[in-house]
């Protein structure tokens, strides 16, 4: 934690005059820079002419605007440091947030969990909103399901959207061509995506940390190039679409006679249909979110974090390594595998575009920003991630651009995410959290 | 069996490691006693973790056989099993140089993964731990118990539920020693326990070996430099250098054998004498 | 024949690109041990830049192709280099002594980033420029098939001869070299004899953004045509080329890169083009199992 808090204590103690001079010439180096940086890229536009042919135009404003953010931003920031002698940000969300955050979860949790339960009654005539929680919700539960591979046994999938996608064709493909229900299509969706997850896992788990997040990126691109052209199994690009729609145990949400609506004597809307696809995701969502937290307390799931601390370690005590490592693999898939066999019949429609290296990191973002191993934390990173953004719709085009700076950000400033304590699995006398700073992961 | 056989745990056999052109260990061979404790000392490089990482299954020896008996008589030929099935079906465990705690997790928790296969077991393989078996909620009981036993052996009762990262040092070394037993070792080898410990702390140490000997009958491989703690303690002495053996015997023998005292001349010839 | 000779040429030309990239991921990878994930998009950027300077020289009147290359060849290297030391500057230097998935999260991040952000600034669509270097010399005519070595291919190929060799001659025999070797070999002891590794490693940055920002520019000559999204496949590939060749390893950098080129090629010459990415990502997957040193590369001994 030595990037955290380069000086000691003491010295914010020293607190100096206000160093004016030395924060503009920090200014002025950033500002250079920045003028580097941006004068092709941001200073000048290339748009297809009239002719078609390429054409260049000047955006100066656009250019002295930025230039003047980058100026006064690090002026700020230069300002901040040099007279407290501490970084800006480390200073902003102190450890103690953490902590409190922890505290706050135990009311914050149950909370949470009641709103999630009313959401489809408070907002029951607002589709749009309904919609929203729903996405919400999927990638909640995706990111619990990659927590555990990532959070938990320290190992980093980038090709985690792979087991969604299975999951997805193999419940459009079951259903599609079987005319097998959803909840015989759940299971086995889920039960092919951990296979799969067995099946890239045996060979390459035995790597080292940074070479598996490439296979499993690379496994991740293989997964999407093979169903973008097996044109007779998958569709190809165009995908499948007409998959069926989820049921009510059978009950079909349709304005028929036999329908939901005419057996439980309500009136025919589509909302019924949306409020139960709410409920199904949030009722898979608690179940991941449930057994991880078990899985947590029994030997396999300690198995998994001492792994993540120190490999080499468990190998010394006779922990099998490449099964531990695989059970966390297929665990996450399965989980994926769930998810993905929901968005298939949710959405009616599945293709490849949806399962795009994009959304790896995307659920990768939110693990890594709610901190790896809190439920909540991931939990509300989700929902501040993809709520918070449609809150925002104009600025659409730059949520993966402050996705992309929010991961650096967290991984300078937090590199165990916004709540970043540890809570043991057990204890004999008293459950003390364990400090970010020494919840270490492995050194090899 | 002859009864020579059975009191051998460990009978090393012309091990030979090689990394590239450097032999890192010559054509070593010496046994190591049942219920008793086996130093093996010499100056630096001389080659000893390397031994210890052939025997614990982490390197691969170039040649030689490494043969674990139990006192069942069951045998294994460690050269030919992997890291972690040693420590799970030959029950050789063993601590580090520069220590390896789990440092985000508390002490109990250390001690517990160090029962991890028996408890996976015990839960069937997760599956009935998921669903609350009481068979599993007993051997969880029982670990916890045991690793309760270990805690309070080596003092750190207290600190049960402090992650492992915080302890003093003196209180990890033991901690570690105290995991590698919780996983119920036939053979426990120790890279140099005494590294960094103070006199009173080193003779604490010596103390619970050989309470662990003792008590538990527990084999002990010891790699050391701490002379007081090796002549205090062992029963037996193999003196490697330049990844060969250069003196074999009893702490008294070893003391006064002249090419031990050649190669550690004017470096550690006081604590020798 | 003709055929198979043509696609050696194709090939050698695109392992050409490949591996000016990989020579800046097994650079970094062989200095502080990271994947710079986000090195594919630098390569990208670079190939951006070289298009805008390009357009601008041509709105001011510099129409003389070779003038011309050679200007937009200065200013975006020069430019990429200033993006890859800013990177490392703000996304990796921070995290040195973190935990070892950070840095490559926050790569992760930072590639992220970077696509977005040339993507907001110059639009999502394709760009596609005239072929500025045109001609070609026929080698072979069988009567059925012609056997051409193109300009723009002499140009790439030669182009990447010599800056393999100067950046060669630059690693074995100047005092930056001295000291990216010092730290390749041990990071600390080489701050403790004197190196100063922070400025070896921003510098190690700056070279290998250099290096992709020429291969970004021959990139865009050679399919005249880039967008934002290129880089990730062609970083992947590029990494790939490093892995095969040996990570840390430059003539495997080199080496690798021209295999994949050639394997990519004929791949799609011989089997099908809609998997040849498939052909690079399966090989990328069965070398980190198989052979996970590469051709070139040292083993590494697990320490305990």
């Amino acid at each position: 934690m030595s990037v955290l808090v380069p000086n000691d204590p003491k010295s914010a103690e020293r607190v100096s005059r206000l160093d004016v001079g030395g924060a503009i010439k920090d200014a002025a180096v950033a500002t250079v820079v920045a003028f580097g940086l941006f004068s092709l890229m941001l200073g000048l536009l290339t748009q297809p002419g009239p002719s078609g042919q390429l054409t260049i135009s000047e955006r100066p404003k656009l250019l002295i605007v930025s230039l003047i953010v980058v100026f006064v931003g690090r002026f700020l920031v230069a300002i901040f440091t040099r007279s407290l002698r501490v970084p800006l940000i480390s200073r902003l969300i102190s450890p103690k947030l953490s902590t409190s955050f922890r505290q706050l979860e135990r009311f914050a949790a149950p909370a949470l969990l009641g709103f999630a339960l009313v959401v489809p009654v408070l907002f029951y005539s607002n589709r749009y909103l309904l919609d929203l929680a729903i996405l919400v919700l999927t990638y909640t539960m995706l990111a619990w399901g990659l927590n555990i591979v990532v959070g938990l046994a320290g190992l980093l999938d980038l090709g985690y959207v792979a087991f969604y996608a299975v999951g997805a064709y193999s419940y459009a493909l079951l259903a599609k061509n079987f005319g097998l229900s959803f909840w015989v299509c759940l299971p086995l969706a889920g039960i092919l995506a951990s296979f799969w997850g067995i099946m890239l896992g045996f060979p390459v788990l035995r790597l080292r940390g940074d070479y598996l997040a490439i296979v499993t990126l690379a496994f991740g691109e293989i997964i999407r190039i093979v169903i973008t052209n097996w044109q007779d199994f998958t569709g190809g690009p165009n995908g499948i679409s007409g998959i069926p729609r989820p049921s009510f145990f059978g009950i079909p949400f349709t304005s028929d006679p036999e329908g939901f609506a005419a057996l439980f004597h309500l009136e025919f809307t589509p909302t019924h249909r949306v409020v139960f696809l709410y409920y199904l995701i949030l009722a898979l969502a608690l179940i991941t979110c449930a057994v991880t937290i078990r899985l947590r307390q029994l030997p396999i799931g300690r198995a998994w974090e001492a792994l993540r601390e120190d490999e080499i370690a468990c190998r010394s005590l006779g922990v099998n390594t490449t099964n531990t490592k695989l059970t966390a693999f297929a665990t996450g898939a399965m989980f994926a595998g769930f998810a993905g066999s929901f968005f298939a019949t949710r959405q009616g429609f599945i293709s490849p575009e949806s399962f795009v290296f994009m959304e790896s990191a995307l659920v990768l973002a939110i693990v890594v920003l709610g901190g790896m191993g809190s439920q909540l934390g991931v939990a509300v990173a989700a929902l501040v991630m993809l709520g918070g953004f449609e809150l925002f719709r104009n600025f659409e085009q730059f949520r993966m651009l402050i996705f992309g700076a929010a991961m650096v950000g967290i991984m300078v400033w937090r590199p165990r995410g916004l709540v970043a304590t540890r809570t043991p699995s057990v204890y004999l006398e008293k459950k003390k959290d364990i400090p970010a700073a020494i919840v270490e992961e492995a050194r090899q | 069996m002859s009864e020579t056989a059975r009191d051998t745990i460990l009978d090393v056999q012309h091990l030979t490691m090689r990394f590239g052109g450097l032999v890192a260990v010559n054509d070593l061979s010496f046994k190591a006693a049942r219920g008793k404790i086996t130093a093996i000392i010499g100056p630096n490089g001389a080659g000893k973790t390397t031994v210890f990482n052939c025997i614990t299954g982490f390197y691969q020896p170039t040649e030689g056989m490494l043969e674990l008996t139990h006192a069942t008589g069951k045998h294994f030929l460690l050269e030919r099993m992997r890291d972690f099935k040693i420590a799970a079906h030959a029950r050789v465990t063993r601590t580090f140089q520069n220590i390896r705690l789990f440092a985000g997790m508390t002490a109990l928790e250390n001690l517990l993964v160090a029962q991890h296969n028996h408890l996976m077991k015990a839960s069937g393989f997760t599956v009935l731990g998921l669903v609350g078996w009481p068979g599993y909620r007993h051997a969880k009981r029982e670990a916890i118990d045991r690793a309760r036993f270990w805690l309070d052996r080596i003092g750190l009762l207290a600190r049960a539920d402090d992650p492992a990262g915080v302890l003093a040092y003196g209180q990890q070394r033991r901690l570690e020693i105290a995991r590698a037993m919780c996983a119920e070792p036939v053979l426990l080898c120790l890279d140099e326990p005494a590294a960094g410990l103070n006199p009173r702390e080193a003779h604490e140490l010596n103390k619970f070996l050989l309470a662990i000997r003792n008590e538990t009958g527990t084999s002990i491989l010891l790699i050391e430099h701490h002379m007081r703690v090796v002549m205090e303690i062992s029963d037996q002495v193999v003196v490697l250098d330049y990844g060969q053996k250069i003196a074999e015997g009893s702490p008294a023998e070893i003391r006064g054998d002249p090419k031990v005292i050649a190669a550690y001349l004017g470096v550690e010839k006081e604590e020798v004498a | 024949m003709e055929y198979f000779l043509q696609q050696l040429i194709n090939g050698l030309t695109l392992g050409s690109i490949y591996a000016l990239v990989a020579i800046g991921y097994t650079m970094v990878y062989g200095i502080i041990g990271m994947i710079n994930f986000a090195h594919g998009d630098i390569f990208m950027v670079g190939g951006f830049l070289a298009l805008i300077a390009f357009l601008g020289l041509l709105a001011i009147g510099v129409t003389a192709v070779p003038l011309a290359l050679f200007l937009v060849l200065i200013v975006a290297m020069l430019l990429t280099a200033l993006y890859g030391w800013t990177v490392e500057r703000i996304a990796y230097r921070p995290l040195r002594g973190s935990f070892r998935l950070a840095p490559l999260i926050s790569a992760i991040g930072m590639s992220i980033f970077l696509q977005n952000y040339v993507q907001i600034a110059q639009g999502a669509r394709v760009k596609s420029l005239p072929p500025l270097v045109t001609g070609a010399h026929v080698l072979m005519d069988s009567g059925k098939f012609v056997v051409q070595l193109t300009n723009i291919q002499i140009v790439i190929i030669v182009t990447t001869t010599v800056l393999m060799l100067l950046f060669s001659w630059m690693v074995s025999s100047t005092r930056l070299g001295r000291d990216m070797r010092a730290c390749e070999q041990d990071l600390k002891m080489a701050a403790l004899v004197g190196v100063n590794t922070d400025r070896t490693i921003s510098l190690t940055f700056v070279i290998g953004a250099a290096l992709a920002a020429v291969a970004g520019i021959m990139y865009l000559l050679y399919y005249g045509a880039i967008d934002f999204f290129v880089g990730f496949v062609a970083g992947v590939k590029a990494f790939t080329a490093a892995v095969l060749g040996g990570i840390g390893s430059l003539p495997g950098a080199m080496l690798g890169g021209l295999m994949i080129g050639l394997i990519e090629t004929f791949w799609s010459a011989y089997f099908s083009s809609e998997y040849k990415d498939v052909a690079a990502f399966s090989i990328l997957i069965l070398v980190l199992i198989f052979m996970p040193t590469g051709i070139l590369g040292r083993p590494e001994v697990e320490k305990v």
